[in-house]
């Protein structure tokens, strides 16, 4: 029997784990955004002194890594677990930052929902006492994904309208048993849910139902509404993917129009930076959150924050094989209380 | 939303989605393909000048504007040019030597065999196969046809 | 007039490609083969001559004008060399451009790296 799950989806921490450091790191265009302020560092140019993007991505998730367990005044050897992913074939990037590391590692390949994915793990795994300290982690990188999922750099086509831009960046977050919080308390796993969208440039509208999906079962499961969180912020469904999901939840009798945005409308300034209808990738959910929303945690603007990182499971090959988009979102609710 | 309507949702989710800016991309295109292919009117005009007959014209041009088109991807301009004027920067053949010098220097890191040369086609390499593969056909359908 | 007629005449042809790239799903690498191919096809039949005639570098830049050139050099090379000529008269019509862009492409990749966009 399963004291600790709620509903369906839904797991309640019986012993809500403590997040005691976090760390970002981005690229040279989320350091201009409206989100600058907040990150740890900002890179000056995106190959970071390496030789190509994927040895840079893989070396922005390293330094954010150790970041964190800095932050936190620890060393690589307290670490217990490294539960890390990003968006590469074989997930690389992790799998390179893991190599130097030298810290027991589970990699995960969640695409863009790697953050609230590694997240829940490492709660679970932390509630179920099989840990002290567990770093969650991912990074993506927009040239790395450019290559593996579009076209080359200096190839000439036009970006769609609904196409995402791919943040560049990395986010960890140090979990531990006890400390001053912010507390992981709920976790609403998600299921995977296929609209049917088959346009690899419209990934908002192929993730929103997943997204959806996760939200209504975790209401339901927790009998709360929406209007229990100061703020409830999807992972990278952009401009598209978040007018969808308001206007669909509405007509499930949710109203989300006050509290609830999407990380990859946040990180960039679409009328400034051309990026069309937002931010996407790992590292979007995954800096924003640990960078804008822990540090606005700590200063107490939000004490009841849902997070949900939003992922598209689908390859180029698959793709070109005629298949659709199949979108998966998971949530994590993020206290400053630990009681209740 | 395990029992969402497909197609309704294409149709909602089309509805949401912002549109191309259609005028836009048009004058640019008309703009841009414009402008390369007057160019390419004065390279014939010069290499005419210089008395070459008909097929050296044609094929100096062809080599003039594909060098262009390479030099401009090298220097990281033709993207740029793509972004702006779509069909009109990809259309002309420097878009096609845009399509092969891409890949070929996305991919250096990679190695020169596997890399660069097993590389340089992804994009481009559709056009040799169809294009030479169906000169070939029209050939011999026209030794066939001939009498 | 020259340069005016290769203005309209190419730019045309690409709006014609950018009504296609803007209402279809269709990548722009899609559209440079359909346009090869129409190339092809109008030169196998000889429809393509009479826009080149009046088009001038307008027709012949974009890439259907190097679907023509593949085509009429086939037809050509049939003339004069009968079964062989079928074989090899597109690309010898077209082998400047190709030869070109093959070196021109790896020696781009040799001095120059990509960079990132913003």
């Amino acid at each position: 029997m399963a004291i600790k799950r709620v509903g369906s989806q839904t797991v309640k921490l019986e012993n809500p784990p403590a997040i005691i450091s976090s760390h970002s790191i981005v690229g040279p265009k989320e350091g201009e955004g409206p989100l600058k302020a907040y990150f740890d560092l900002i890179l000056e140019e995106d190959l970071w002194g390496t030789e190509s993007w994927e040895k840079a991505e893989s070396k922005i998730q390293e330094e954010c890594i150790k970041g964190a367990i800095n932050e936190a005044g620890l060393s690589t050897k307290d670490i217990d677990y490294l539960i890390a992913g990003d968006l590469l074939n074989q997930i690389i990037a992790s799998g390179y930052s893991a190599r130097q590391l030298g810290i027991p590692y589970f990699g995960l390949y969640g695409a863009c929902s790697t953050m609230t994915e590694s997240l829940s793990l490492g709660a679970m795994l932390m509630d179920g006492g099989f840990a002290d300290k567990i770093v969650c982690a991912t990074s993506s990188h927009f040239s790395t994904a450019e290559r593996q999922f579009r076209f080359p750099l200096e190839y000439g086509n036009q970006r769609k309208m609904t196409a995402q831009w791919t943040v560049t960046g990395a986010g960890a977050t140090l979990i531990s048993p006890s400390g001053p919080g912010p507390y992981i308390k709920c976790i609403t796993t998600g299921k995977i849910i296929d609209p049917g969208i088959k346009d690899a440039a419209n990934m908002g509208a192929a993730m929103a139902p997943a997204a959806m999906d996760t939200l209504i079962n975790h209401f339901k499961d927790t009998g709360r509404d929406p209007s229990y969180y100061d703020l409830i912020i999807s992972g990278d469904l952009g401009y598209v993917g978040k007018d969808i999901v308001i206007d669909m939840m509405k007509k499930e009798g949710y109203d989300l129009s006050k509290n609830y945005t999407d990380c990859g409308v946040e990180i960039f300034d679409r009328s400034l930076q051309d990026t069309h209808a937002g931010g996407s990738g790992c590292g979007c959910s995954g800096s924003v959150f640990n960078g804008y929303i822990i540090k606005e945690m700590k200063k107490g603007k939000f004490n009841k924050v849902l997070l949900m990182s939003t992922g598209a499971l689908h390859s180029t090959l698959i793709t070109q094989q005629g298949e659709s988009i199949p979108g998966i979102a998971h949530a994590v609710v993020i206290e400053n209380k630990r009681e209740g | 939303m395990d029992k969402l309507n497909k197609k309704e949702y294409q149709k909602f989710s089309d509805k949401k989605s912002p549109k191309p800016k259609y005028l836009k991309n048009i004058v640019m295109a008309f703009l841009v393909g414009g402008i390369i292919c007057a160019f390419g009117q004065v390279i014939i005009n010069f290499l005419k000048s210089l008395g070459l007959d008909e097929k050296a014209v044609g094929a100096g041009t062809s080599i003039i504007l594909v060098f262009l088109g390479a030099i401009l991807t090298g220097l990281g301009v033709y993207d740029k040019i793509g972004k702006v004027g779509g069909a009109g920067a990809a259309i002309p053949i420097t878009g096609f030597a845009n399509a092969i010098v891409s890949p070929a220097m996305e991919y250096k890191r990679e190695g020169f065999i596997f890399g660069v040369a097993a590389k340089m086609f992804t994009v481009a390499g559709p056009v040799l196969v169809y294009g030479i593969g169906s000169s070939v056909i029209v050939g011999l359908l026209s030794l066939l046809f001939r009498r | 007039m020259e340069y005016v007629k290769a203005f309209a005449v190419g730019g045309f042809i690409c709006v014609i490609g950018q009504v296609i790239l803007d209402n279809t799903k269709l990548t722009p690498a899609h559209i440079l083969v359909t346009f090869l191919m129409v190339g092809v096809i109008m030169g196998a039949l000889g429809i393509y001559d009479p826009i080149l005639e009046f088009g001038g570098a307008g027709a012949s830049v974009p890439i259907c004008g190097f679907g023509n050139s593949l085509s009429k050099g086939a037809v050509e090379g049939v003339k004069t060399k009968g079964l062989i000529g079928a074989f090899t008269g597109g690309i010898e019509a077209t082998a400047a451009g190709i030869s070109g862009i093959i070196l021109f492409g790896y020696i781009m990749a040799i001095i120059f790296n990509p960079k990132t966009k913003n």
